[in-house]
């Protein structure tokens, strides 16, 4: 995760974003609520990075952090290099043409009062992209692109059923030929069959334009159908990431394991006994100490899982934070390199 | 306990084989300004006894409906226009109110989707388990706070001592929808109705809460109507499915048969477009173009004909009927070459 690639277009390091949580009459500081706590992944260009986890996790959190939606507690995200928690300005305004975002809900995140052709120009606008003739042209061609055509664009979001109202958002966010694109759980709120249209959509875009993902979502399968790696967070850390192959056939933390054993297949000839992982995500406002996962854990061990937070290690492209895992790789003799050492993580446990 | 058990096994007056409850001919209505609005038309299907069946389909299709239809649940401008529902002998649609109100959270009970919005925010959650036992049962306060932390405990609600005074929200959203589960319990229905209890809910929750209704009915021998668009989850737990489109029933088999063969184009279709773990990666999946239709104002013929690939000029005049293609299998498609 640190270790930078060649051709990383956008690289994370050590995100974090803390909400301090004030209560009573004089809004005292009560706690911290540590929703994404020192998260690194990199996406290269044109490539798919499947953020998966539960809700709570900061998966969401975590997406709007670098793009500067909300404003990170600390860290760093390069973008081509450079740092974009950096920028102001005029800078800051450019950088973020190449930085797009489809959210979850397509009834939420649509103007009601602007008309279709308006929502997907204001980008255009706000760029001082083309003359208003040649941004009428281009929100016509990419409404055409996106399957709704453009005599859409003077009609208003609420003519639009939700699969629909999601192309629009699609439109958004490509109309500025983006590189990096943070989907939101964007096809979550749809139905199976308008999911798959969508899904399809956002893969055919991904060819013709090169664009990059940041894919959060909660649906595994959908995870696994979309990208080229996948990374695991609980409780605002990333646990586990692996190419998405070898992550669905070689999980390694036991949480990424029940996650993915969770999931109900669609086929009733392999309806099995599972394994039923007990209890709820825990708070992130008090997350335990030592791995975050142990009080869940089947195979966590006393003293060392609930008191040390486990490194990050890595076997080739696959990284997973776990002492059980580290423990029986150094058993099997198998190498491995370590990413993060405890001294770095040596955070406040309070 | 006992005696609640004793009640349900005395009012079982009918036959094994008869189904528990049986719907035929359901249809539901809602008259607004822009129209009559069919959303149930001409739904029937069994539930057999100690069987979980799964009612499946997109929003929209008319699946809450029909479940809320089953219980009288419509209220204005909806009305129940047609059909019977036979549940141990009587048809709950021609009931009395007060003979109803004998059943609706007694012998049938119901889980919703959102149990953050279907528990009342003021009241402890013992208390709420109780009123139910209260109302029906006419147990003293004492005895029903110590059977809703008996139901706790079954419903697996870790300390039910202490949770039994909590309020909602200081519950998870697994532990509200474990209770919503003990008050459905709370009487030992004969059916539980439950309207995608798991949607709101993480994977690894909705596992415990499939886990548990599974357990529950292998204890209880209760009958689970299960409403809900997840095929996995239908593969997970039902017996026998139902599909639903555009207000009408398509397809009707038992759960094997019907994953291993689907024969309505629309269930064909919706199985294609599924995205599943563990299988190669494909570019692409198989979309179902067009759009769910809107129920007010569906397709002549047969409903699902504009989005159909193996559509011919009959499905656009023709409605076709729920036929039986082989042994308890039911399709509503006139162009299945015969299975």
């Amino acid at each position: 995760m640190s270790e930078r690639q060649p051709g990383a277009l956008v690289e994370v390091s050590r995100l974090e974003k803390h909400f301090p949580l004030r209560k009573g009459l004089l809004r005292r500081s009560r706690g911290i609520v540590r929703a994404v706590d020192g998260v690194s992944f990199q996406v290269g260009a044109g490539e798919t990075l499947g953020l998966v986890g539960e809700s709570g996790c900061g998966k969401t959190t975590t997406g709007r952090a670098l793009l500067r939606l909300l404003e990170p507690t600390s860290g760093r995200v390069l973008v081509d290099g450079r740092d974009i928690l950096r920028l102001g300005g005029r800078e800051l305004r450019a950088l973020r043409r190449d930085l797009q975002v489809v959210f979850q809900d397509p009834y939420a995140s649509l103007n009601p009062r602007m008309t279709v052709g308006a929502i997907v120009e204001e980008g255009l606008t706000i760029h001082r992209i083309g003359s208003r003739a040649e941004r009428r042209e281009k929100v016509a061609r990419v409404l055409d692109r996106v399957g709704l055509g453009a005599s859409c664009a003077a009609r208003y979001p609420h003519e639009f059923s939700g699969g629909q109202r999601q192309r629009i958002g699609i439109a958004r966010a490509i109309v500025l030929r983006p590189r990096f694109i943070v989907c939101d759980e964007a096809v979550s709120a749809l139905d199976v069959s308008i999911q798959a249209q969508i899904v399809n959509l956002l893969a055919e875009l991904q060819e013709e334009l090169g664009v990059a993902y940041l894919f959060i979502a909660h649906d595994l399968a959908l995870v696994e159908h979309l990208s080229d790696r996948v990374a695991v967070m609980y409780l605002g850390e990333i646990v586990e990431s692996a190419p998405t192959r070898e992550l669905f056939d070689r999980p390694l933390h036991p949480y990424t394991k029940a996650l993915l054993d969770a999931i109900p297949v669609p086929d009733p000839e392999r309806r099995r006994t599972r394994i039923v992982l007990a209890g709820d995500v825990p708070s992130a406002i008090d997350p335990p100490a030592g791995c975050r996962f142990h009080p869940r854990c089947a195979v966590a061990v006393r003293g060392l899982c609930d008191t040390r937070a486990p490194r990050t290690i890595a076997v080739g492209a696959h990284e997973v934070n776990c002492h059980v895992v580290e423990d029986e790789l150094s058993r099997a003799g198998t190498t491995f390199a370590v990413r993060e050492g405890d001294e770095s993580r040596a955070r406040d446990q309070r | 306990m006992t005696a609640a058990g004793a009640n349900a096994i005395v009012s079982t007056v009918s036959s094994d084989d008869e189904p528990l409850l049986s719907v035929r001919g359901l249809s539901t209505s809602f008259f607004t300004a822009a129209g009559a609005v069919r959303a149930v038309d001409e739904v029937s299907f069994d539930i057999p006894r100690a069987k979980t069946v799964a009612l499946v389909g997109e929003s929209g299709c008319g699946k809450s409906v029909t479940a809320l239809s089953i219980l009288r649940l419509i209220t204005p401008p909806g009305r129940i226009v047609a059909g019977e529902v036979r549940f141990a002998g009587q048809d709950l649609l021609a009931i009395r109110d007060r003979e109803l109100r004998a059943v609706r959270g007694n012998r049938i009970a119901m889980v919703f989707q959102e149990p953050s919005t279907s528990l009342n925010p003021v009241l402890t959650v013992g208390y709420q388990i109780a009123e139910s036992l209260r109302v029906h049962r006419g147990v003293s306060r004492k005895e029903a706070r110590a059977r809703a932390i008996e139901l706790l405990r079954r419903v697996r609600v870790p300390s039910p001592e202490e949770r039994v005074d909590a309020y909602p929200h200081q519950l998870s959203g697994g532990m509200r929808q474990r209770v919503m589960i003990a008050i459905a319990l709370s009487c030992d229905p004969e059916l539980l109705i439950a309207d995608e209890p798991t949607t709101a809910l993480d994977v690894t929750v909705q596992a415990q809460i499939l886990e548990l209704l599974r357990e529950l009915q292998a204890s209880s021998g209760m009958s689970i109507l299960l409403i809900t668009h997840d095929f996995g989850v239908v593969a997970e737990v039902a017996d026998e499915v139902v599909v639903m489109y555009a207000s009408r029933v398509v397809e009707r088999a038992a759960v094997r048969e019907l994953f291993a063969r689907p024969l309505h184009p629309y269930t064909r279709a919706l199985f294609e477009s599924l995205p599943r773990v563990g299988s190669a990666r494909e570019r692409r999946l198989r979309a179902i173009p067009g759009v769910v239709p809107s129920p007010l104002d569906h397709p002549t013929g047969c409903r699902f004909h504009p989005r159909c690939t193996r559509v011919v000029d009959a499905c656009r005049a023709f409605e076709p009927r729920l036929r039986e293609w082989r042994p308890d299998h039911r399709a509503a498609c006139d162009r299945i070459e015969s299975a």
